[in-house]
């Protein structure tokens, strides 16, 4: 199934994909007694997209705080970029170059759009506090700079129209594009979607398919993503890894994994003994 | 100010006002656009530079004398400037409507042979290669949004900063030849070929010439006193007539700026922002902008609630007597000039409209009501008519003499006649060309002696000189004891109400006249908020018997309106019904710049239209409806069918 060359491979549509950029090996979490996560392994590789499905309860979150680094696994390892990767800090991850969307919004509500997305440059930030404080210096070079960039994801996502709308007055469809646009900003290596369809109408959902085909595709980016609905996950995805019950039970292209049994199993229902 | 030698041999093209342009105005801006929050803007001679190396890139693709260039997408100065790139090389632009659908593409693609198409983005390449095995014609397609595009097939395709670069780097090989070109402009090549929406059958291609967009827009620059440091805003659809006399023809003459919104949604920022002296939209701009400033006095508080209702109603009284410079007492000015303060300064700031001198309404009837609204506010909007066959100019109202009721005085230039039947003809510099590959229709359209007739009917006023438009010549009818029968007049009338949305009329050589109406799904919407109607969907909405209460009120009020005048009284509605779907460009019922295609709506709602007559309450119906994306669904729905109150004419039927 994953028999793969290690420089990479050549998807369908002609697109490169690179080497492992992230592995897991062996992972293992466990929340006291409960086992969340047991003894999984794959990889990601380097401007791939990479889907994580599976039945609610199946352990995808935890797998997705895992790659993120803020669940530290009991077992296995986590390799990023070739190193072994230790317990860490939020900034560092995102220093590292990962950069995340939640499943439940997590933006600042009273903040306009644009105040939104230049937050997710905060770790390119260079400028002290007093420099920007005082607007001294290099700061104001370094703001506009970064705010170049910021008006370049709007354009890309299409959100001109709604650059100074407070984030609390916008319907949840834009929302989650103001959030991959915030994620967009920290120009990840790798980006971590969860549920970016979550409650969305068929309209919006395509309109999100089509922004992260886009930015695979413009920026390189690498992507992780959950999500519940089969169609989209298959027709987006390079490799698909499924997990029911803390397992992986299935890891391949969508063809594979839309006719391993395992996967027909736990998604039709059978009984677990 | 505009040169007195304008018309001299040099000036017989679009390139070479674009030439003139750079070298008399080189460091002023000529277009704008706004990208990445900022406007972005190219002067003139920066303008020039960049046309010429589009040009000089499609003559390396291979464009040649005579071709056909399609320019598909929103109003960007890169697709304006391909359109004059084309000029250069002796081709001929012809720009589509971005949100047709593939199929409606495929019939002016097809109709006009293009042999190069430029796309905007890649929503317009899918649609092109979505029916290009059935274009053969189709040789080279440029786009000039970038992104998306990584993946498909380049071999005939290119990004158009590509193709400018490549002319660039080929100017020294092929810039001979674009000079040769260029000299070989005339004022009798073709400019531009325009598709009209077509109420009836298939668009036509109108073939308009560098005179008739030259001469047009130099007698119209004149006309309003138009000069290079105005403003104008670029958001009406390419394909449309208007857009390309004041985006080039005007632009070029004058040498003005265009600016171009950042994408559709930002249009009303844009506006503000940009504050443009000269603009044009057409009557559900101001409808809806209206609508919008009354729902938000609605929910303002109250000192602010009365101080606009106060000035408001002062506006209402003097203002378009200021504006027209009639006389006017000085404690009204006095005043007027306090609520300019408060209130008028600070609502057209908001609206954008600031600093307007000059603005224009066209393509349908405006409701007195708005057009009074914002004349009172101190704008000088004014009406004109036109057609795409005419570039635009037939008659247009001189600052001063501006009334809801007329369209104006003939434009510099142009004779206007009225036949016996009532249809208005005219005969200008900016008569068409002919219909591409049509020579019936432009035999049966202008005359030999160059008389085109509009298929309007409509009067001159005697004591004013003002041109009057009742209706379509060929909607004036009938109906079965002989009374004339009007029905967009009646329409109008019916439109002019904020909750009405559309309005369609029958009763051609039938003994009374009925209506469809349409409800305008914001108005009524805010209607129904505040007064506690609950409604899940516009449809439950339009069959609310409240909204048909308020709708036949407006109904009746119309047909009593319609009773005062002696010629029209048949043509007061004696049944109407509230449609269960709004109409719709993408079903075929309106066509793109959302005129009522009245044949089109009979036949498919025949079922409607024969409970009308055959006195039914209810009726059950299933429609077939488009979606966006070009999927068919239905909607089914039992609408309700009401009488409505009439003035007895037969009194006066009597006397005559």
């Amino acid at each position: 199934m994953n028999q793969m060359n290690p420089e990479g491979y050549t998807t369908a549509d002609g697109r490169k994909i690179g080497p492992v950029l992230m592995e897991m090996k062996n992972i293992t979490l466990r929340f006291g007694g409960v086992k969340a996560i047991t003894d999984i392994s794959f990889d990601i590789r380097e401007g791939e997209i990479r889907a994580i499905i599976g039945p609610n309860g199946a352990g995808k979150s935890s797998m997705l705080n895992v790659i993120s680094g803020f669940y530290v696994p009991q077992e296995g390892e986590v390799w990023f970029k070739g190193y072994k990767r230790g317990p860490m800090k939020p900034y560092q991850v995102a220093r590292l170059g990962i950069a995340r969307t939640f499943q439940n919004i997590a933006l600042f509500d009273g903040m306009s759009v644009l105040d939104n997305i230049m937050t997710g440059r905060l770790t390119l930030m260079n400028s002290g506090l007093m420099a920007q404080a005082m607007w001294w210096g290099t700061a104001e070079k370094e703001e506009t700079a970064h705010r170049e960039k910021v008006e370049k994801i709007i354009d890309f996502l299409e959100i001109q129209a709604i650059r100074k709308t407070p984030v609390g007055r916008l319907p949840y469809g834009l929302k989650k594009r103001v959030e991959l646009a915030r994620a967009l900003a920290a120009e990840p290596k790798l980006l971590l979607l969860d549920e970016p369809m979550a409650g969305m109408n068929v309209e919006e959902k395509e309109d999100m398919c089509r922004f992260i085909l886009d930015v695979n595709d413009e920026f390189g980016t690498t992507i992780a993503l959950i999500e519940h609905d089969m169609g989209v996950v298959m027709d987006l995805s390079d490799r698909v890894v499924v997990m029911d019950y803390g397992k992986k039970i299935g890891d391949g292209t969508p063809d594979e994994v839309r006719n391993n049994p395992d996967v027909i199993n736990a998604y039709l229902g059978v009984s677990h003994d | 100010m505009v040169e007195k030698t304008a018309t001299d041999a040099a000036l017989q093209s679009i390139p070479a006002l674009l030439a003139r342009n750079a070298a008399k105005w080189g460091a002023m801006p000529a277009y704008r656009e706004k990208e990445f929050g900022i406007w972005q803007s190219w002067t003139w001679s920066e303008t020039a530079d960049e046309v010429r190396a589009i040009a000089l890139g499609f003559l390396t693709l291979g464009l040649e004398r005579g071709d056909h260039v399609a320019i598909i997408g929103r109003n960007r100065p890169a697709l304006y400037w391909s359109m004059m790139a084309a000029q250069m090389c002796g081709a001929v632009p012809v720009p589509l409507y971005q949100d047709a659908v593939a199929e409606e593409m495929a019939y002016v693609l097809d109709h006009c042979g293009a042999r190069f198409v430029v796309c905007g983005d890649q929503e317009q390449v899918d649609k092109v290669l979505e029916v290009q095995d059935r274009l053969p014609n189709i040789h080279q397609i440029a786009y000039l949004d970038r992104r998306g595009m990584r993946k498909y097939d380049h071999s005939q395709m290119n990004a158009l900063a590509d193709v400018a670069a490549e002319g660039r780097a080929a100017h020294q090989r092929v810039g001979a030849e674009l000079d040769k070109r260029i000299a070989e402009l005339t004022f009798d090549h073709p400019c531009v070929m325009l598709y009209t929406s077509g109420t009836t059958g298939k668009p036509k291609g109108v073939v308009l010439s560098n005179r008739n967009i030259i001469m047009t827009s130099k007698n119209s620059a004149e006309f309003d006193h138009l000069r290079q440091t105005d403003e104008v805003l670029a958001y009406l659809p390419m394909a449309w007539v208007g857009d390309f006399i004041f985006s080039i023809g005007q632009a070029l003459w004058t040498g003005f700026t265009v600016n171009c919104p950042e994408n559709a949604s930002t249009m009303m920022n844009d506006l503000r922002e940009i504050g443009p002296t000269y603009f044009f939209a057409p009557p559900r701009v101001f409808e809806g902008q209206l609508t919008n400033v009354m729902i938000r006095m609605e929910d303002a508080g109250k000192l602010k609630k009365r101080m606009f209702d106060h000035y408001m109603a002062l506006a209402r009284r003097v203002g378009p007597a200021i504006l027209d410079g009639k006389p006017v007492s000085a404690m009204d000015r006095l005043r007027y000039r306090l609520g300019d303060i408060f209130v008028y300064g600070p609502l057209k700031n908001t609206l954008g409209y600031s600093r307007i001198r000059v603005g224009y309404t066209a393509g349908e009837a405006i409701g007195p009501e708005i057009f009074d609204f914002y004349r009172s506010l101190g704008i000088n909007l004014k009406q004109l008519y036109g057609q795409t066959e005419a570039s635009v100019f037939i008659t247009q109202q001189p600052d001063g003499q501006v009334r809801s009721d007329t369209v104006g005085v003939p434009s510099p230039g142009v004779e206007v006649r009225i036949a016996d039947n009532g249809e208005v003809f005219y005969r200008s510099p900016g008569t068409f060309v002919e219909y591409y590959k049509n020579a019936e229709s432009t035999a049966s359209t202008k005359d030999a002696e160059g008389w085109v007739a509009t298929g309007d009917a409509g009067f001159f006023e005697e004591d004013t000189g003002h041109l009057r438009i009742i209706d379509r010549a060929k909607d004036v009818g009938k109906m079965a004891d002989g009374r004339l029968f009007a029905p967009k007049y009646v329409e109008n009338k019916l439109k002019f109400y904020p909750n009405i949305l559309e309005a369609v009329v029958f009763g051609a050589g039938r003994e009374m006249c009925t209506a469809f109406i349409n409800i305008d799904l914001t108005a009524v919407g805010n209607w129904a908020e505040r007064n506690n109607i609950a409604y899940s969907s516009y449809q439950e909405l339009a069959a609310h018997p409240k909204v048909y209460e308020m709708i036949q009120g407006h109904v009746e009020e119309v047909n009593r309106s319609v009773a005062a005048d002696p010629m029209l009284s048949g043509c007061q509605i004696h049944r109407f019904l509230i449609l269960h779907k709004e109409l719709d460009a993408d079903d075929g019922e309106l066509t793109r710049t959302r005129k009522v295609r009245r044949n089109i709506i009979a036949e498919k709602f025949a079922d409607l239209i024969d409970a009308l007559y055959a006195g039914k309450d209810q009726i059950y119906t299933e429609t077939e409806v488009t979606y966006e994306d070009g999927r068919k669904g239905s909607i089914k729905a039992t609408l309700t069918l009401r009488d409505a109150a009439v003035v007895d004419g037969q009194k006066r039927m009597a006397a005559e």
